[in-house]
């Protein structure tokens, strides 16, 4: 590692500022109708976040309902395939399946502190939207989960979920109704009613406050992990892999990492099927600066500054921009970030379940495929890869794709 | 000396109030219902409102109502761009009528570049902007580009506005005040409650250039409801909703007043 990345590494700790930028991206880009709102949820974070009573209630929820820590499994016929040391951290054993609990919970718990009556989420592969409407019902809020209609269909698995979780789902049919507009929904929704509803947002993105939110609340991944590592192997890992959607499993995963700078830290994209406009979900790899939902970030658009629909065969990565963070992490070098496609991910999905006797969540898969690619150019590497939920969602899709090709 | 573009738009409304009426600010969205009429349509809105806002599509519009998104999507099917636009309301303002502001969400216009986007606007004969996901503490760079040009940034607030920061976005507006009726997005046609003129009331107290209402204003009744309590309406999605379905802006306007 260079010097200039162990400087790179070093600003990355401190970031955002009060006014949420993270270098050029970030910031707060709302209606006027939410900057109260915003105002009052920083307010609360400043109040409850790091206080102890807060601390304690989340640090309890955490081990005694989620079911933290998560293991650390050594992936024994991974590393012998791929001839490298590789080690997963198992979100996937997290309650409801995936890291999307750790801030669903942290969220919750911090609306009903600040007098929230209701709580809206957004959701795409529906574990966002699962993970509401558990946090919700356990401290006792109503919930109202948004998600586009294409993702109804294919995650129909977490929609019955939801449903027995007691939330009510609305499917959002304008665009290309997936994630993006699933947000946009959630927006109005809560410009309707700023001072009693709570917007749970489900991953790094959005208007500041929320990237920095959700990172303090899933960073415990990284934390978890990275004592995990030195436990385990005495040492930490040459790199690690997370896929990157919005972002919340991966900032939350490398936010602890940031200032060791031999760690290489690396976000795997949805590539889709390929590098054209409207067939991947790769934003960092291939969008261009621009202000979507809130933030100041890196987006997938044409020309003009119209948002484009994204592909991905993983609802959960199939989003138009991405964590104001990434596009800073991306932008001093920190951390490398890289596409893997619906083909590589699918691949490497059923070589995880095969052989490892895990099957991960076709968002996770992307991880793993950048992990092996990587391992291929490294042999030995001791390689982390976040393994953030997992794949019993994706049963329908895999049905129709992987099934079909082994029967 | 020429007039400011910002205070052509204040004075448009300021002239509406001194014949003792509440002003309209008309609102369509470009090139909706169809393309090729936007420029007739744009011409017969600008004979009979006292401003004009043009909406700028954009595949984003997270506080717009069902019939702006509809209005927006199908624009944006319909080829709808923001240098198309351009040159349509230039026809327009080529031959006099009402100022013409541009509503648009904040990313078209980074993509047009905030640097040439002043001289091309004015150029065009717009007078200036409203940005409804640019709030004040994010809005210096652009501002200060339409400062060189003359042009308003419409400054929108709301019923849940703090009273402190209420006073903070008056005393720097131009053009007028885009003062939101309700907590929601555009469209819904509501009931105009005491507290809302009372809000309206705490507004046009803090600004010193005229107060308008916006947001679910459909009807006469709620028209007179706001008369005396702010310098003009704005009319949306109901005006949007006439345009769609063919029928006479004009008369539409006319029967507000």
């Amino acid at each position: 590692m260079t010097s200039a990345s162990g400087a790179a590494a070093t600003a990355a700790a401190s970031v955002p500022d009060r006014r949420g930028r993270f270098g050029p991206f970030g910031g707060r880009y709302v209606p006027e109708t939410l900057v109260a709102a915003l105002d009052r949820l920083q307010a609360g974070i400043d109040r409850y976040l790091a206080s102890e009573d807060f601390q304690a209630e989340f640090r309890s929820e955490l081990a005694t309902w989620v079911g933290r820590p998560t293991a650390l499994t050594h992936a024994l016929t991974l590393s012998r395939r791929w001839g490298a040391d590789v080690w997963l951290k198992r979100e996937d054993l997290a309650h409801t399946g995936a890291h999307k609990i750790n801030n669903a919970i942290g969220q919750t718990l911090l609306a009903k502190r600040l007098g929230a009556k209701r709580i809206i989420a957004e959701t795409g592969a529906g574990q966002h939207g699962v993970a509401s409407a558990a946090a919700a019902a356990r401290v006792g809020l109503p919930c109202t989960v948004y998600m586009g209609a294409v993702d109804v269909e294919r995650q129909a698995p977490n929609v019955g979920r939801m449903k027995l979780l007691g939330a009510t789902v609305v499917p959002v049919t304008s665009g290309d109704a997936t994630l993006r507009v699933a947000i946009d929904e959630a927006l109005r929704d809560w410009v309707a009613d700023p001072e009693g509803t709570y917007y749970s947002i489900g991953s790094a993105v959005g208007p500041h406050p929320y990237p920095y939110l959700v990172r303090e609340l899933q960073s415990v991944i990284g934390r978890e992990a990275r004592a995990q590592m030195l436990e385990r192997t005495g040492a930490l890992p040459d790199a690690a892999f997370a896929c990157v959607g919005g972002g919340s499993n991966a900032i939350g995963l490398f936010h602890p990492f940031l200032e060791d700078a031999g760690v290489r830290l690396v976000g795997i994209e949805a590539g889709g099927r390929g590098q054209g406009l409207g067939d991947n979900a790769a934003s960092l790899t291939y969008g261009t600066p621009g202000v979507l939902q809130g933030s100041y970030t890196l987006i997938l658009q044409d020309e003009h500054g119209q948002v484009r629909e994204t592909h991905s065969v993983s609802a959960g990565l199939d989003y138009s921009g991405v964590g104001p963070e990434h596009a800073y992490l991306l932008r001093t070098g920190r951390v490398a970030y890289e596409a893997a496609s619906d083909a590589e991910a699918l691949d490497a999905l059923v070589e995880c379940a095969r052989y490892e006797g895990i099957l991960p969540a076709i968002e996770t898969a992307h991880a793993f495929a950048g992990a092996r690619r990587y391992a291929a150019s490294h042999p030995g590497a001791r390689i982390l890869i976040g393994c953030s939920g997992r794949g019993d969602k994706d049963m329908p899709i895999l049905q129709r794709t992987v099934l079909e090709g082994l029967a | 000396m020429s007039v400011a573009p910002h205070e052509a738009v204040s004075a448009a409304i300021a002239a509406a109030r001194k014949g003792g009426r509440t002003a309209l600010v008309g609102f369509l969205t470009a090139g909706f219902p169809r393309r090729e009429r936007f420029r007739d349509d744009l011409a017969a809105v600008a004979a009979a409102a006292d401003v004009v806002e043009v909406g700028v599509p954009f595949s984003d519009p997270m506080a717009d109502g069902t019939t702006i998104q509809r209005a927006s999507f199908a624009a944006l099917a319909n080829g709808v761009t923001l240098p198309w636009i351009l040159g349509e309301v230039a026809a327009v303002t080529a031959t006099g009528g009402a100022p013409i502001l541009l509503m648009s969400y904040l990313n078209p216009l980074l993509a047009y570049g905030l640097e040439r986007l002043p001289r091309a606007a004015a150029a065009a004969g717009i007078a200036g902007f409203i940005v409804p996901d640019l709030p004040f503490e994010e809005r210096a760079e652009l501002k200060a580009a339409l400062d060189r040009e003359g042009l308003a940034l419409v400054q929108m607030v709301t019923p849940v506005t703090p009273r402190e920061r209420l006073e903070r976005l008056c005393a720097d507006a131009r053009g007028f005040v885009y003062a939101v009726t309700m907590t929601g997005t555009t469209g819904k046609a509501a009931a105009v409650p005491d507290d809302v003129l009372a809000y309206m009331d705490r507004v046009r107290a803090a600004a010193r250039v005229p107060v308008c209402a916006g947001f679910g204003i459909r009807s006469r009744e709620q028209v007179d409801r706001f008369a005396g309590h702010v310098d003009g309406v704005v009319v949306g999605s109901a005006l949007v909703e006439v345009l769609e379905r063919g029928e006479d802006p004009r008369a539409f306007l006319a029967s507000l007043r």
